[in-house]
């Protein structure tokens, strides 16, 4: 229910076009029940009383009331075909509006299968039901009422003899829906399992088929298409059992009036025509019970849908501005970590246990460690792509907690260890972060990082396509382009996870001057693997366990003994080796 | 940002071998679809017998109520007569209800199982396909093959085809019914069914083809949400949101337009039928009438016709939404054989040889390789492995270094040239076996959602748990992954940040170790690794080359040092050859890349 108020007040707005849908259904519903009036009139004023004359008028009547009622018909269906688009472009505009804005914390443990599962197959659900299933549902209840009574003035007597199965008819529907909403549940969620194993074996392939574990895939995806043909059946069965119980209730009642009504006929309590009119609205009296199977069956699996809907709607933004977040001007880059406790998840060991550090504007910090040691951690922390567990991170001394994001986020420079490329131009990923910069800034900012050679080579230049349908890169040429679209951001403060051991020499070379580049007069943190890099630095922060265990210059590091010297000796000793 | 989808919304002509073959899954179930059409036909004549058992029943009160009023009385009979055809009405109720319990539970036994079938298969073959296919097809693209295809197919298989045998059935009961009637008063009615055919044909076609261009933008709107979904990280690291939104409402707004063309039509649709529906039931009021006052036709006769005439359009409009599905099935039967007919990789050998128990000698002859047609970039490789030892692979991007990683994989087939494994040209090895007998460690460390334990028992199955933590020990992983929330019982998620990039090495390494291979085919991937995860690594490493021969592409001094034989490529070829002394001595290549390489850690030891 609570679902149901909530999708009608995404259609609130457009009430107008659900007030000309709900004209329109009144007026077509009053065309349907002229008809079997009509019908009555021709066999017992025509036929039985000889008024000849009248046949070819009343002809006539019932294609003009199937044309009034047409006119009718094709307002309300557009309206309210409008009505439902209109919600569901508003829905799809809110589930992306809130997908963008979903915290770090969120996509780690989400699968794009079953998120894609939601935005596609449930909205499309809840577009069909309240494009045609709603002013069904509001047209059928009508229809029975207005049936009902008009059932009452034919004959009252006859009339309270089928009501009965009315009930029984209700009763049939009632079981359907109760038994088989929740399998339309379960089906929904086998076939967004399906989904997602199968996304994983297609993203994993190479690993598949490098331990041959073909045949476990198999099996894999055996049993969850099992498990779908499994929840179909069932659902079929429970189908096959209830949806035909309510025809044949609600034939008990054609079989009550074809006897009594008959009898009534002969004995003339009613006329013929009211016999035959009376058999055309008890069919009508019966449609809508029959149809109300198909659509709450209908409006479950909407309902459904729009819980899953909502829910992913719902799902917190662990990082969300506070209300009258301060604007920030141009930042400094002064950055400080004021004993940050912080852990991926509950219960999970703290990724940063209690490190307190300080950056001035313009200093360039190294970060070293074992591998889980809280590096990459901390670059999460000052973009506030998580909230920290207890202490505070401060940036030009305000906590970013209270800052407005975009301004935060906008002013930070971010080149990733692993480069995502969207599928577009190359220029338009360089613009990424500034996707109204002008060609030449593209081109400097590609000069700077090294890649304009490369990309001007190409048979499209800037206008390459890259991307999952595009031209693939090798990993120096992306991390190039992330480079470049770090310095058009021209970024107070910059975070580098390194990823560059990777790449040939050659490329190396290219890569190391495009970040000499960008670091130059940045807050810079980086996370580094070669010392070469390290030397980059103004200090050099050695983390252990979330905790800083030594800070200092090179210098100052390999003088006493420490992680830093060791790392910095077994380095050292292979060279000397290979000397 | 925005890419433009394929469009899903294909119709394709109907074709019989794709049809036949599309039937053919339903070929094992054949005894379950005809049961479900018979069935179907029981039910479809007690469904058009309602209106003839009303006849019948004004036949009989008709002519008893004249008696009445003529003061004459009720005549005998008629009491029972009406009874009679009440019991009748309930008889075909009932028959119909049994009848749509078995065809409901036949058809969808036939069809849920075929589609079983039908998505098992494709899914099967998935597994088999080159990875030329792979490089060739986009992910999503295959994805909608197995959801979006076969789901159109299933609605065709387990609904449409049977209810297209319902409404052919209903559509000649009805019109035999109506001949059987009154000859004249139907073929008059029949005068306007030929305007409706035509009338509700013409409104199909054109919504249909409204509603491809519906699934054309809906498609751009899913490509769209996708790669929303994938890039954000970096869209928020971009404070890149609202731009975002502005071009996702762009797309969503075109799929909604295209949706209001659609229901425009639709919205034509139903009225235009309705209303010449209402003619033909004019024509027989009318005629009809006539005929009645004529006394050519009793009035039962035209109460008959009256409803029979209603039941007209509902059989008419679904052959008309069945022609649709069908040309939307057969477009998704199309693609998906298409899939289906994709040969597999290199085909296993017709006389498959044995690998005697590995010993791991590795031979590449004169190896000529391209990805695509005309773009060679091995030119004539030749080298040899010998049992035991490890040959590591230097050289800058784009040497070749990896497709000598990918041919000895069997991931593709070298255009010309042999490499043979223990002598035995690994063509001429089922290549299940051949990759059991190698381990592949690859530079992107996939892990599955999953625990951590079974993505280390991924390298070989049947695993025991203590064989999983013993491999995990061997590499220095059991610490750490002993320190997750839940150790190894741990769930990792494809792109979760729980484990870093240094730790899914090392789980890649233990699922390697675990698999125990003879030959180790390893794509070094230090780069993400720091100095002091080196470490770890390295003694890792030691221990997974012990006593295997390897083939590693080398990025680590170490590796490059204590290696067996050095292959340094260059453009395709191999331009040296030797060990790491005997290199450094000749001053060649690779002394070059290795100054190059390696001078960091050189100039280091100098200052």
């Amino acid at each position: 229910m609570k679902t149901l108020f909530r999708v009608l007040r995404y259609a609130r707005p457009y009430r107008s076009s659900l007030a000309i849908g709900l004209l329109g259904l009144v007026v077509g519903t009053a065309m349907d029940m002229a008809v079997p009036v009509i019908t009555r009139y021709v066999i017992d004023f025509v036929l039985l009383a000889g008024h000849h004359a009248w046949l070819g008028w009343l002809a006539a009547a019932i294609v003009a009331t199937a044309s009034f009622k047409g006119v009718f018909w094709f307002f309300q269906r557009y309206a309210m075909a409008f009505m439902a688009q209109k919600v569901i472009f508003d829905v799809r505009g809110d589930l992306y509006r809130h997908l963008q804005e979903l915290s770090f914390r969120f996509y780690d443990r989400a699968q794009t299968g079953q998120i894609m599962s939601r935005v596609s197959q449930d909205v499309e659900l809840l577009r069909r039901f309240l494009s045609f299933g709603v002013i069904q549902l509001l047209g059928q209840v009508l229809s029975f009422a207005v049936v009902l009574v008009l059932l009452f003035t034919i004959d009252p007597v006859l009339t309270a003899v089928v009501l009965p199965v009315v009930p029984l008819v209700a009763l049939a529907v009632w079981q359907f829906n109760r038994r088989v909403r929740p399998k339309y549940q379960e089906i929904q969620q086998k076939q967004a399992e399906i989904t997602a194993v199968l996304q994983e074996n297609v993203t994993g392939v190479r690993v598949v088929r490098s331990f041959a574990a073909e045949d476990h895939e198999v099996e894999k995806f055996r049993r969850v298409n099992w498990a779908y043909l499994e929840k179909n059946l069932e659902a079929m069965r429970l189908r096959a059992t209830w949806f035909p119980l309510m025809s044949l209730s609600a034939d008990l009642g054609t079989m009550l009036v074809l006897a009594i009504g008959g009898w009534r006929t002969v004995t003339g309590t009613i006329s013929l025509g009211m016999l035959v009119q009376f058999l055309q609205y008890l069919a009508m009296l019966f449609t809508p019970l029959r149809m109300l199977g198909w659509l709450v069956n209908m409006g479950s699996r909407a309902i459904a849908a729009g819980n899953r809907v909502f829910e992913l709607l719902d799902t917190r933004r662990e990082v969300a501005e506070r209300p009258g977040a301060l604007r920030l001007g141009r930042l400094q880059g002064a950055v400080r970590l004021e004993r940050v406790r912080f852990r991926y998840q509950p219960g999970a060991p703290w990724a940063l246990d209690g490190v307190d550090l300080a950056v001035e504007p313009g200093e360039t910090i190294a970060l070293l460690g074992a591998t889980g040691s809280g590096k990459s951690t901390i670059l999460q922390l000052i973009p506030r792509f998580y909230d920290v567990d207890e202490g505070c991170v401060r940036v030009d001394g305000h906590d970013v907690r209270d800052v407005r994001l975009a301004d935060l986020r906008r002013q930070i420079g971010i080149v990733p260890q692993e480069t995502f490329l969207f599928s577009t131009t190359i220029a338009e990923n360089i613009a990424y972060g500034r996707p109204g910069a002008s060609r030449e800034e593209i081109v400097r900012a590609a000069k700077a990082a090294q890649i304009h050679d490369f990309i001007a080579s190409l048979p499209k230049g800037y206008e390459t396509v890259v991307g999952e349908r595009g031209l693939g890169l090798s990993g120096g040429q992306k991390q190039r382009i992330a480079i470049a679209r770090a310095l058009l951001l021209d970024p107070a403060i910059l975070l580098l996870d390194e990823a560059t051991s990777s790449v040939d020499t050659e490329t190396e070379a290219l890569i190391r001057e495009a970040l000499r580049r960008l670091l130059l007069g940045r807050t810079a943190f980086v996370v580094a693997h070669r010392l070469s890099t390290v030397r980059l630095a103004d200090r050099i922060v050695v983390l252990d366990e979330g905790r800083i265990v030594q800070e200092g210059t090179h210098d100052e590091l390999v003088r006493v003994p420490g992680l830093y010297r060791d790392i910095v000796r077994l380095q050292l000793a292979e060279a000397r080796e290979a000397v | 940002m925005h890419p433009r989808g394929q469009g899903s919304g294909e119709r394709a002509p109907f074709r019989l071998a794709t049809f036949r073959r599309l039937i053919g899954y339903l070929a094992p179930y054949r005894r379950d679809f005809a049961l479900a059409s018979l069935s179907l036909l029981l039910v479809q004549a007690a469904l058009q017998a309602g209106p003839y058992l009303v006849k019948r029943a004004v036949d009989l009160v008709t002519p008893a109520r004249a008696a009445v009023q003529a003061g004459a009385g009720v005549p005998p009979g008629t009491l029972a007569g009406l009874f009679e055809i009440a019991a009748l009405y309930v008889l075909t109720s009932l028959v119909s209800w049994g009848a749509t319990y078995a065809q409901t539970y036949f058809m969808s036994w036939a069809g849920q199982n075929a589609i079983y079938e039908l998505r098992a298969e494709l899914y099967a073959h998935l597994q088999r396909l080159s990875f030329r296919f792979f490089d060739r097809q986009p992910a999503g693209v295959v994805m909608s093959r197995v959801t979006n295809d076969v789901n159109t197919i299933e609605e065709m298989l387990t609904q449409s085809l049977l209810t297209i045998v319902g409404s052919v059935a209903s559509l000649v009961l009805i019109v035999t019914m109506m001949l059987l009637l009154n000859v004249r008063l139907a073929l008059a009615a029949f005068v306007v069914m030929p305007i409706l055919g035509a009338a509700v044909f013409f409104f199909s076609v054109r919504v249909r083809r409204a509603y491809d261009e519906v699934r054309n933008t809906i498609a751009n709107v899913y490509a769209n949400l996708q790669e929303s979904i994938s890039g954000v990280r970096v869209t928020q690291s971009f404070t890149r949101e609202s731009v975002n939104l502005d071009r996702f409402t762009g797309i969503n707004d075109e799929n909604f337009q295209a949706n209001m063309r659609a229901e425009r039509l639709n919205a034509l649709f139903m009225p235009t039928v309705d209303a010449i529906g209402a003619l033909a039931t004019a024509v027989i009021v009318w005629y009809g009438g006539r005929l009645v006052i004529g006394h050519d036709l009793g009035y039962g006769d035209l109460v008959a016709f009256v409803m029979y005439m209603d039941r007209f359009y509902g059989p008419m409009r679904q052959m008309a939404s069945f022609y649709t599905q069908m040309q939307a099935a057969m477009a998704a039967a199309d693609k998906v054989f298409g899939v289906m007919d994709e040969a597999p990789e290199g085909r296993d050998p017709v006389r498959p040889r044995r690998l005697s128990a590995g010993r791991g000698r590795i031979d590449f002859e004169d190896v000529r390789f391209g990805y695509r047609e005309g773009e060679e970039v091995l030119h004539g490789v030749s080298f040899t492995a010998e049992p035991g030892r490890t040959v590591a692979i230097v050289g800058p991007t784009g040497a070749g270094k990896s497709s000598l990683v990918n041919l000895l994989a069997r991931f593709y087939d070298p255009w010309s040239g042999c490499i043979r494994l223990d002598g035995v040209d690994i063509r001429e090895i089922p290549q299940r076996e051949l990759r059991r007998a190698l381990g592949i460690v690859l530079q992107d460390n996939f892990l599955f959602s999953g625990t951590v334990a079974e993505n280390i028992r991924y390298g070989r199955l049947d695993a025991t748990d203590e064989e999983v933590e013993a491999a995990a020990r061997a590499v220095g992983a059991d610490a750490f992954i002993r320190r997750l929330p839940e150790g190894y019982a741990t769930v990792v998620h494809e792109r979760g940040s729980l484990l870093s990039t240094g730790q899914r090495q090392l789980v890649a390494f233990a699922r390697a170790l675990l698999r125990d291979p003879a030959v180790l085919v390893l794509d070094e991937a230090t780069s993400n690794v720091d100095a002091a995860t080196e470490v770890l690594i390295q003694r890792a490493l030691a221990r997974l080359l012990e006593g295997r021969t390897a083939l590693v592409i080398a990025h680590r001094l170490s590796t490059v040092r204590g290696a067996d034989l050095i292959l340094v490529m260059d453009g395709g070829r191999v331009v040296e050859r030797g060990r790491h002394e005997e290199l450094l001595l000749a001053g060649g290549h690779y002394a070059e890349l290795y100054r190059a390489q390696f001078k960091d850690a050189v100039a280091k030891a100098g200052g």
